[in-house]
């Protein structure tokens, strides 16, 4: 398996090329066979994979452009694998679940489609072919919202598209520029990321350029006050939409971060740490009061994504190996826990067609496990201890407890603000008596919900009572990644925050 | 008493005039062959200027002689070559576009392939020579011959098109002739190295007179180019003339007259005039904004089209701005890339026309295309490909223009510029989205089955074919052309 990275980047879309002559009715099977098979690659990837090894590992190169330096080139490290590996999961879990009717053929292979973008973000270490995955990971689920969305989906897709589609342009500029810093520097063109981590810049050269990648990236986070396409999009979205997109899509950027912004930019990283942290609190804080406010159950799931995000972005930028691993981990687990939220929302709106709290109450009544389920995945969302939640939120906080006590406690408020949305919302929807004598009759999990949902749930608990195989080789990889930065940040009092930030558990 | 010229027919250099003469050559001999025999079909009259446009260009890639000939006005250098081979080979794969389905009154004309061969030949002289006379020829040449096929479309519009194209156009010679005098006024030539020479020589001396030479140039030059705001013509002419011409319109003309525009205004930029560049960059803010403004609020695709392409040329134009090696390059390598892609897009277009409009007042209104995904699955995937690709998606074609164009302007040192042109990007992504929303969307209007895919058949079919892989596949061939783009840039110093 020399070339499992580019088999695992094309293997979908030639599922797509050749899916156009499936007929209708097997589309279904054919799209959950081909997700399941590129599962099983990626988890021999993952078998595969040396733990030990901090740095890429089956690496491919190939030079496309060669005049400007342009080359198809992957890797894959700690911290991109396990992101791989839950957009192979998702991806497949979301095929499950998936009850939609209408123009069934175009759906799955859309979301095949929109595979390839997202397994090739995560594996492209060359910025130029980063930026084509990326941008055209757009193109896909401007499609699914806009073509099995609910009301104004076009709205919501036509918004979602040119938010992101701008601030990854100014994105490009930025990778432009540093294409020509390398050349100035160095003789020769190029736009590996391997190479540009060579680069010491000075720092108001980094601080623009962090700007520059800050817009593309953030929009996609979204950070605030960058989040206001995503409630439109996850409101009008069909739930494989929002699944996707809260489970994945939304990883893009912040793995963006993490790829990008800290080690090519230590010294702007260090300097816009507090600025960044109180960008991250103020989405946590805001929106989780924001998603207190909703009616719309699947409203109350989207805000609460854009507070988790807060979370992983306050993670990161403790620039420590606790919260960028902390913040790593909690990546994996807000997927698992939000899609399967998207999914059990979707399940409630199959039956009922609305998402309005007052139309419910008392389902735990009719629908045992339904709730049961919902329980379990709402106490990950909030981070119960044992949860798979509760490892990624304490590690960020510890994380960033190094940095800034105080903030620290200002972002700790994810957790009770998370616990009151969420509870209100459990209760005003599981709880009381059954109000509505429509709701009387309402069927339990069945079948292929169930199949796409129980396997969620084990690893909400597998991964919250055993972290370990997750966080070890995440954590080789970020101790590395902190060393570059230590590395490569030209300002002595960036080198010395860095070290103090990492020195979490040492004896003093 | 007037000194003997003594003409030597080897330092004539005829070779440099061989490609021109083919062409025209090739005209004659189509009318001579209409005066013998009437009513042949029209695909022999096609065919004979393909195989004319051929010859053509074997005798431009052949050509190895000097790059000066013909008394000095003729320069066959690197950029030249190149422009010639752009010109001929997008005529060509336009003029196939005559082959559809539908009968057209037009191509039932010899003298219309007659007139198209006599418009490349004035563009092969306008890109061929730094004398700004043989350059006003050429550019009239090739515009004549222009009004005179988009009347011949013989629809009320057509008419209007053509007479609009033909008053500004004639402005715009005006503007050209003035600004020519000034030049030779001031320098006492009319070949612009040696308007340069002396220029640079005399510090730029009678500075206002200068300013206004280029001014008239620039809107002369600006209204061929449809730079803003010489640019208002646009979308009535392209409404006017038929998709096939539309799109060549859209391509061919402008990067004769970009050639041209490079050349003169290299003058300029290559000693950094402040005025002037600062001039150049207003027009070119402003023709990559303004448009795009416009074309949010078209109801017709081909209009849209129409202001998109205006953005596309603001868009090249920051390249002469820039004036370095590397935006140069980027010209042509954008305009090639952006000749397949609108090729590709006005050719869906062509394939979608029908003679009955159906009750809409535009041939081709948004509407028309709503729930095209349903109807033909695969049309609508080709056309959103084109379109995503003139948004600037990658990995498709344009993209690597685009990113191309961006770089050159970030090296130079025009970050602002290059932040300007993105977001003018994420602008144009929403009027070539507006399109992809009807199309696959929105829900078809059962009344016009009878309007989609009726111009098609298996020329058209192949031609789509081959512009959707050099779009999706472009990736691949990047390198090579970039290659071929540099060698002959570089060779004649720009």
């Amino acid at each position: 398996m020399e070339h499992i990275l580019s088999i695992l980047i094309f293997f979908p879309a030639f599922a797509v090329f050749l899916g156009f002559l499936v007929d209708k009715g097997a589309i279904r099977t054919y799209g959950i066979t081909v997700t399941a098979i590129e599962f099983f690659i990626s988890c021999y990837l993952w078998i595969s994979f040396d733990n030990t090894n901090p740095g890429m590992q089956f690496t491919e190169f190939i030079p496309l452009i060669s005049q400007y330096g342009i080359s198809y080139n992957l890797g894959i490290d700690g911290i991109s694998l396990f992101l791989v590996l839950m957009t192979t999961f998702m991806t497949m879990i979301s095929l499950i679940g998936l009850t939609e009717k209408r123009d069934l053929k175009n759906l799955v292979l859309t979301i095949l489609f929109l595979e390839m973008t997202m397994v090739g973000v995560f594996l492209a270490l060359d910025a130029i072919i980063f930026y084509v995955f990326w941008e055209l990971s757009l193109v896909p689920m401007l499609y699914i919202v806009g073509a099995w969305g609910g009301q104004r989906r076009i709205y919501a897709a036509i918004k979602f598209f040119l938010y992101t589609f701008t601030g990854s342009l100014v994105m490009l500029i930025g990778m432009l520029y540093l294409g020509y810093v390398y050349f100035q520097a160095t003789g020769n063109w190029s736009f590996s990321l391997l190479d540009w981590n060579m680069l010491m810049l000075p720092i108001d050269m980094q601080m623009w350029l962090f700007v520059a990648f800050f817009l593309g990236f953030a929009i996609k986070v979204p950070m605030v006050p960058f989040h206001t396409w995503l409630p439109y999009a996850h409101g009008q979205a069909p739930t494989i939409g929002s699944v996707i997109l809260a489970a994945i899509l939304l990883k893009m950027g912040t793995y963006g971060f993490i790829r990008f912004s800290l080690p090519l930019f230590p010294d702007a990283s260090v300097t816009l740490m507090i600025p960044m942290a109180i960008l991250a609190i103020i989405a946590i804080i805001y929106t989780a009061m924001v998603a207190y406010a909703q009616e719309d159950i699947k409203q109350v799931i989207a805000y609460s994504s854009v507070s988790h995000m807060g979370v992983i972005i306050l993670g990161i930028f403790a620039l420590n190996v606790e919260g960028i691993g902390g913040s790593l981990f909690l990546m994996i687990s807000h997927g698992i826990v939000s899609g399967a939220l998207f999914m059990l929302v979707g399940v409630i709106y199959d039956r009922r067609h609305t998402k309005m709290m007052s139309e419910f109450g008392g389902l735990a009544k009719v629908m045992p496990m339904y709730a049961t389920v919902f329980g379990i995945m709402l106490m990950a969302s909030v981070g119960l201890p044992l949860t798979i939640g509760f490892v990624g939120e304490f590690l960020s906080l510890l994380g960033f407890f190094a940095v800034s006590p105080m903030l620290t406690g200002l972002a700790g408020l994810t957790i009770i603000l998370g616990a009151v949305y969420m509870l209100v919302l459990y209760k005003k929807t599981f709880f009381g008596p059954i109000t509505n004598p429509i709701n009387e009759k309402l069927q339990d999990l069945k079948g292929r919900e169930l199949a796409a949902l129980i396997p969620l749930v084990l690893l909400v608990v597998y991964l919250g009572i055993h972290p370990k195989p997750i966080l070890e080789p995440v954590d080789n990889s970020v101790k590395q990644l902190v060393q570059v930065m230590y590395l490569k940040s030209v300002e002595p009092t960036s080198k010395a925050t860095i070290a103090s930030v990492n020195s979490i558990g040492e004896t003093k | 008493m007037v000194e003997q010229i003594t003409v030597n027919l080897a330092d004539l250099n005829i070779p440099s005039l061989l490609p021109m003469m083919v062409a025209i050559v090739g005209a004659l001999v189509i009318l001579c062959i209409d005066l013998v025999t009437k009513d042949l079909h029209k695909s022999f009259y096609l065919m004979l200027t393909i195989l004319v446009l051929i010859i053509d260009l074997g005798t431009i890639i052949g050509y190895t002689g000097a790059t000066r000939g013909f008394f000095d006005v003729m320069l066959v250098d690197g950029i030249a070559i190149l422009t010639q081979i752009i010109i001929l080979v997008s005529s060509a794969l336009f003029i196939l576009l005559t082959l559809s389905h539908q009968r057209f009154h037009e191509y039932r004309y010899p003298e219309y392939f007659a007139l198209f061969l006599f418009m490349v030949a004035g563009f092969q002289f306008m890109v061929a020579s730094d004398n700004l006379i043989l350059i006003f020829v050429g550019l009239e040449t090739a515009s004549m011959a222009l009004y005179t096929l988009i009347a011949m479309h013989n629809r009320s519009k057509s008419t209007e098109a053509a007479i609009k194209y033909f008053t500004m156009g004639a402005v715009a010679a005006g503007f050209i002739a003035f600004g020519s005098m000034i030049f030779y006024a001031l320098t006492g030539s009319i070949e612009l190295g040696q308007i340069s020479a002396s220029l640079v020589a005399s510090d730029f001396a009678n500075y206002p007179l200068v300013l206004l030479g280029v001014v008239f140039i620039l809107g002369g030059l600006g209204f061929k180019l449809s730079l803003v705001p010489f640019h208002t013509w646009v979308p009535d002419v392209y409404e006017g003339s038929s998709a096939a011409l539309a799109g060549y319109m859209s391509i061919v003309p402008k990067i004769a007259t970009f050639v041209v525009a490079l050349r003169f205004f290299e003058i300029f930029v290559s000693v950094d005039n402040q005025w002037i560049e600062m001039i150049l960059y207003i027009v070119v803010i402003l023709t990559m904004t303004i448009p795009n403004m416009a074309a949010l609020v078209q109801t017709d695709v081909k209009r849209m089209l129409a202001y998109s392409s205006v953005a596309h040329a603001g868009f090249v134009m920051g390249a002469i701005l820039v004036g370095t090696t590397q935006a140069t390059e980027g010209l042509f390598f954008y305009w090639v890339l952006f000749s397949f892609t609108n090729l590709g897009a006005f050719t869906m277009l062509w394939i979608n026309r029908s003679k009955d409009k159906h009750g809409y007042a535009t041939d081709h209104p948004f509407e028309k295309f709503s729930g095209l995904v349903k109807r033909s699955p695969a049309g609508a995937i080709i056309m959103g490909l084109f379109l995503l690709s003139l948004a600037g998606v990658p990995p498709f074609g344009l993209f690597w223009g685009k990113m191309f164009l961006l770089g050159a302007a970030v090296n130079a040192g025009y970050i602002i510029l290059a932040i300007i042109m993105a977001l003018n990007s994420a602008i144009a992504a929403y009027y070539y989205l507006k399109l992809i929303v009807y199309m696959f969307l929105k829900e078809p209007n059962p009344s016009d089955e009878t309007l989609l895919m009726k111009n098609a058949n298996s020329t058209l079919y192949t031609l789509v074919g081959v512009t959707v892989l050099l779009t999706l596949a472009s990736v691949l061939f990047i390198d090579p052309l970039l290659d071929m783009i540099s060698m002959y840039v570089q060779i004649s110093g720009y």
